[in-house]
């Protein structure tokens, strides 16, 4: 069982939590504009480090949205803050 | 340089005490050019070399692998051939794979173990029985044997099954299909690496591949571990180290990579002559010629790299084994293993050149379902590289319908375990 820090409530295991998706993502403005390839983007491009990732994890048991960056081959987790704390 | 194997070769080998045999494949090192390059010596990527050389008559080919051929996820599954899928693109595309599998101990005179031993996905409530009939009738109009079993003859077929009035869930029948099964997975990767060795093909083990060399929008080869290769066809079947290889070249994927974890407990005798996928705890089970039971599940849903598995994920597929075989408490578990599997929002796999660059085609996004496809992904995958034009099984597979929004929504349609 590995431990997530929830930034809110602290550690908790894992299966406390649910991946949301890859951070960094920016919704493409004015939707009127935006292309199908550029909404497909956004919808769906994943980079799947093999590495160190920037998260956003959502804590089941308390509704935080929140940023994690582990590592994806180690499982090691270095950091993790509230999305308001976040620089992107 | 190989030798064909048959009774009379085996007969003539016991006599010279087994001396004569042969490496079934060459070890290749990576000549400086190529017609063809496929990154990636799993089953998928033997098998485009294969169809590459059998089919197109393209034998100047190379199959890198970084580690050992079928050392990754065609040597991690739960091994189980099926084509009980909903959506008509999909029965096209894994009947296909079923059809091939079914004639590949000859087609490479190898023997993969093809044990088509039928597969039920059982169902415990009115109205699972009900999407199942639906699922059932969708194969049957594709063209597929599968039928609607009920709970009796479903129940005979699984003496050990729990059915006790206090089980979790009883089994009230299901989706039949009798051409599923199992297949031996190492041999489907030695068969095919020995088969399209034997046609030309080199196939390079332990050649990283770390960068694509494109030049203005083509490729140009692959820079390795081995040194550069130039080719102006390049393909990629990687499953979950594709998004890393290509996204130097700008190509983006739907993919995110996560394990998935198989079991294999200590063998006894035969109890269990079907697949068998329990909808109530999504544990999936099969026996091996060996006697062992091999199991798995759901996936670990933690995003990873890292062939390992987590523990609340082991525990929720070994819950659901006992619920179903309660008899199974007693065996010990002899190897548990995790593959990284690229799992895209459909569960559909991704076949097809990769947008913006010239000559590199892809073949990942099988996710956990990519051994049962191995001679379709091959086959599918040979005929792009060879014409540069999608065959029309593969045409709906391409990466434009995620912009086009015609996903084939497998995850949904067929409601199992992906």
């Amino acid at each position: 069982m590995q431990i997530f820090p929830c930034p809110f409530c602290g550690p908790r295991e894992e299966h406390e939590f649910l991946f949301a998706a890859e951070a960094g993502k920016v919704r493409p403005e004015p939707a009127a504009k935006v292309s199908d390839e550029e909404w497909a983007a956004y919808l769906y491009h994943n980079d799947a480090p093999k590495g160190i990732a920037r998260e956003i994890w959502y804590h089941q048991t308390c509704g935080t949205y929140f940023l994690m960056t582990r590592d994806t081959v180690t499982r090691d987790v270095k950091d993790s803050r509230f999305l308001s704390e976040a620089s992107t | 340089m190989t030798t064909r194997y048959s009774s009379l070769a085996l007969l003539r080998e016991g006599f010279r005490g087994h001396r004569g045999w042969r490496p079934a494949w060459a070890k290749a090192t990576p000549q400086p050019a190529y017609d063809a390059v496929i990154i990636g010596g799993g089953g998928h990527g033997l098998a485009t070399a294969y169809y590459l050389a059998k089919n197109h008559g393209i034998r100047r080919v190379a199959v890198l692998e970084k580690g050992w051929i079928g050392g990754g996820n065609t040597g991690r599954n739960t091994t189980a051939v099926r084509s009980n899928y909903f959506y008509p693109e999909s029965v096209a595309l894994y009947d296909l794979a079923l059809r091939l599998y079914e004639g590949l101990s000859r087609e490479l005179n190898f023997n993969v173990m093809l044990s088509q031993r039928g597969m039920l996905i059982a169902a415990h409530t009115p109205a699972q029985m009900e999407i199942c009939a639906r699922i059932a009738n969708a194969m049957m109009l594709n063209g597929v044997d599968g039928e609607l079993m009920g709970p009796k003859e479903a129940i005979a077929r699984l003496p050990l099954l729990n059915q006790t009035a206090d089980a979790r869930y009883h089994c009230l029948g299901g989706i039949w299909q009798g051409r599923a099964g199992i297949a031996r997975h190492d041999a489907v990767a030695w068969g095919y690496a020995r088969a399209a060795s034997a046609l030309g093909v080199d196939i390079i083990e332990n050649c990283a591949v770390t960068d694509l060399r494109i030049e203005n929008g083509s490729v140009k080869g692959v820079a390795t571990s081995l040194g550069e290769i130039r080719t102006e066809r390049l393909a990629v079947a990687a499953a979950g180290a594709t998004p890393g290889l290509v996204a130097g070249a700008g190509v983006h994927l739907p993919i995110h990579t996560y394990a998935l974890q198989a079991f294999v407990s200590e063998p006894v005798k035969p109890c269990l002559d079907t697949v068998l996928l329990y909808l109530g705890t999504g544990t999936y089970v099969s026996q091996s010629d060996k006697g062992e039971l091999v199991f798995g599940g759901g996936l670990d849903r933690v995003p990873t790299h890292g062939q390992k598995g987590n523990l609340p994920a082991q525990e929720k597929v070994v819950a659901g084994l006992l619920e179903m075989f309660p008899a199974f408490a007693q065996l010990k578990l002899l190897r548990q293993w995790a593959g990284v599997v690229d799992v895209v929002p459909d569960s559909s796999p991704v076949i097809g050149p990769a947008p913006g660059v010239e000559g590199l085609y892809l073949n990942c996004g099988w996710g956990t379902g990519g051994f049962k496809a191995i001679p379709a992904g091959g086959w599918l995958l040979a005929h792009l590289l060879a014409t540069g034009q999608h065959h029309e099984i593969s045409r709906p597979f391409d990466l434009d319908r995620f912009i086009k929004g015609r996903l084939i929504d497998e995850a949904a349609g067929a409601g199992i375990s992906h």
